[in-house]
């Protein structure tokens, strides 16, 4: 297995908008899903015979059943605005990677059955048949969007281009033609609760080897329970931070935050997974299906409140839709939001004065954060506007004495992807990834120039890993991208409070 | 796609991963490693054979921070981290060794 050979984009002085070079993402395409990862997910094994009818028919049922797919795919004037704002785009320069291109290999076929202009003048409203050429094109297109959803924020018409994403990708799956790393994650998760596929027994002996870690390390027995009744707080995280670094890091964290607050928690092996792929390919009955598991965990064991680790799109998922998808959650403690972030959480307990926290253990730490898109531009934190910027930076200063923003059109709700969101963070989109996290490897560049950052900090699983492995090919070290809570861990002191 | 081992014709997915896990022998890592210009040395083997092991009992791979320890107590504290296994596996323990070792793929968000 070769190494992918491409070029990886040079870091310029100040960002530069590329030349256009048409086709030079065409290559581009993740493998397809073969019918054991379909057919869980209720989808057809393989391409099906008439896929051009099933298709347009599936279209149709989008359109009817989300009027704002319609408004999305009537409303666009083409005026440009959103044409330099997509990551993939400004590292690949592949036109169809502008947003308004990439949304008319969708549009034009909607034209065609969908509008009346279209049926009858097809030439004249740049409609086209959705033929095997333009099928093709949607394979590889809709998989170099990460539904970050940075274009929608410059569209004067507001148009959300992850949604024609989503619903392109759910016609494909559809007519058999899936993704392979989103569905077989998905099909993971019914079989084994979590995108890795851990079983509770690997859970178990995970968590005890933190038990171990945390003690030797600290000389405190701090716990990492795993599917105990009457706990008050189910804690549903990215099985990453069970996995891999630096997510486990943060669930340490985590761990030490719950501790040192005296407030009793619990993991569960059969919701043992924040991130909810159903959202990434657009299929609410899978992403019902998926969020239903943590209503099932949060009955059984009993508990009070329900808090979500460090996933960015998890947050959307549930900050947004849970409610719809899995609720109504009238036996949780209303006192309480449902359901909440930890880093509501731990901002709770740094602003009432009730960790005791040495900001001196990460001195050695000259930080920036990274917003990731699903919280920076699809949910909230805390009960002001904004809060979803502010609560991570204030914890993250209450905790690290060096702390810089990058550069304002690259945060906040500007923020770039990390370049692996949205489903693509897989090995076959290498090349994608990497050309896809230029402008944020350009902003942190500044950052490091200027301020001689040494740290980048996310509360995102897949922008976590996405930067460990993008991280090198600019120049970089992957250990350069930590979890917030990892550095919160490491300044709480733990103990009896002084 | 497939590979040839010994005469044997095994299975892979695209990415090189054996599909039949217990088709697995030694000379399935010589061969990929071989593939990869990678000697493999007993430091390589303690992975691999301990990635094996771990599977047979929890079928799944172990997390990086298991691997790390694991390792850390075999070949000694200053080898016990991602860095050593990233020198031993520069594509990644989790992938490359996995694949050497005959696991699947770990999948999600790593």
């Amino acid at each position: 297995m070769a190494a992918p050979e491409f070029r990886t984009p040079e870091l310029k002085p100040y960002p530069e908008i590329p030349v256009v070079v048409e086709g030079t993402m065409a290559h581009s395409q993740p493998y397809v899903a073969p019918p054991e990862h379909q057919q869980p997910l209720g989808y057809p094994g393989e391409l099906v015979e008439d896929w051009q009818r099933v298709a347009i028919d599936k279209m149709g049922e989008l359109v009817a059943k989300y009027r704002s797919l319609q408004v999305f795919l009537d409303a666009c004037v083409k005026c440009g605005a959103c044409s330099d704002k997509c990551h993939y785009f400004l590292g690949t320069g592949d036109p169809k990677n502008m947003p308004v291109a990439r949304q008319d290999l969708f549009r034009k076929v909607y034209r065609r059955y969908y509008t009346l202009s279209g049926k009858y003048l097809p030439w004249l409203v740049g409609a086209e048949d959705l033929t095997k050429e333009v099928l093709d094109d949607w394979y590889r297109y809709f998989h170099q969007c990460s539904e970050c959803r940075r274009c929608s924020v410059y569209c004067p018409y507001g148009i959300d281009t992850a949604e024609i994403t989503m619903a392109a990708r759910e016609i494909m799956a559809s007519i058999g033609l899936g993704q392979k790393y989103s569905n077989e994650i998905i099909a993971k998760v019914y079989k084994l609760g979590n995108n890795l596929g851990l079983p509770q027994p690997a859970l178990a002996d995970t968590l005890e080897g933190l038990e171990e870690d945390v003690e030797e390390e600290t000389g405190v027995r701090v716990r990492y329970p795993l599917d105990e009744a009457g706990a008050e707080v189910l804690l549903v995280t990215p099985s990453a931070d069970f996995f891999a670094e630096p997510q486990v890091d943060g669930l340490i964290g985590y761990g030490k935050v719950l501790h040192q607050a005296g407030i009793s928690w619990t993991l569960s092996s059969h919701a043992s997974e924040a991130a909810n792929f159903g959202l990434f390919v657009g299929s609410y009955q899978n992403m019902r299906k998926v969020a239903l598991r943590i209503r099932e965990a949060a009955l059984e064991l009993g508990v009070k409140r329900i808090v979500f680790g460090e996933c960015g799109h998890a947050w959307r998922v549930a900050y947004s839709f849970l409610n719809t998808l899995a609720g109504p959650f009238d036996f949780l403690d209303s006192r309480y939001p449902v359901p909440q972030h930890i880093v509501e959480v731990t901002h709770d307990l740094v602003k009432r004065g009730a960790l005791t926290l040495d900001s001196s253990a990460n001195d050695e730490r000259r930080v920036t954060f990274h917003d990731s898109c699903n919280i920076a531009r699809a949910s909230r934190m805390g009960n002001i506007p904004g809060g979803q910027f502010v609560l991570p930076r204030e914890v993250l200063s209450a905790v690290c004495n060096h702390v810089y923003d990058m550069r304002a059109d690259t945060i906040g709700e500007a923020t770039y992807c990390c370049g692996g969101g949205g489903g693509l963070l897989t090995d076959d989109l290498l090349e994608l990834r990497v050309k896809g996290a230029l402008p944020r490897m350009q902003a942190l560049k500044e950052v490091v120039d200027r301020h001689d950052v040494t740290h980048l900090v996310a509360i995102c699983a897949i922008c976590k890993s996405q930067f460990a492995k993008v991280l090198p090919y600019y120049g970089f070290e992957m250990d350069q991208i930590l979890s917030l809570h990892q550095l919160v861990g490491d300044a709480v002191v733990l103990g009896t409070k002084q | 796609m497939s590979i040839q081992i010994n005469g044997k014709v095994l299975e892979t997915d695209e990415e090189g991963y054996i599909q039949a896990l217990d088709e697995w022998s030694p000379e399935v890592a010589e061969y990929m490693a071989k593939e990869d210009d990678c000697d493999l040395t007993e430091n390589h083997w303690e992975v691999i054979n301990f990635l094996r092991d771990y599977y047979d009992e929890y079928q799944v791979a172990p997390a990086v921070r298991v691997l790390t320890k694991a390792i850390g107590k075999r070949l000694g504290k200053d080898k016990g981290n991602s860095k050593y296994l990233y020198q031993l596996f520069p594509y990644g323990p989790a992938k490359q060794a996995c694949r050497y070792a005959g696991l699947p793929k770990p999948t999600g968000c790593v």
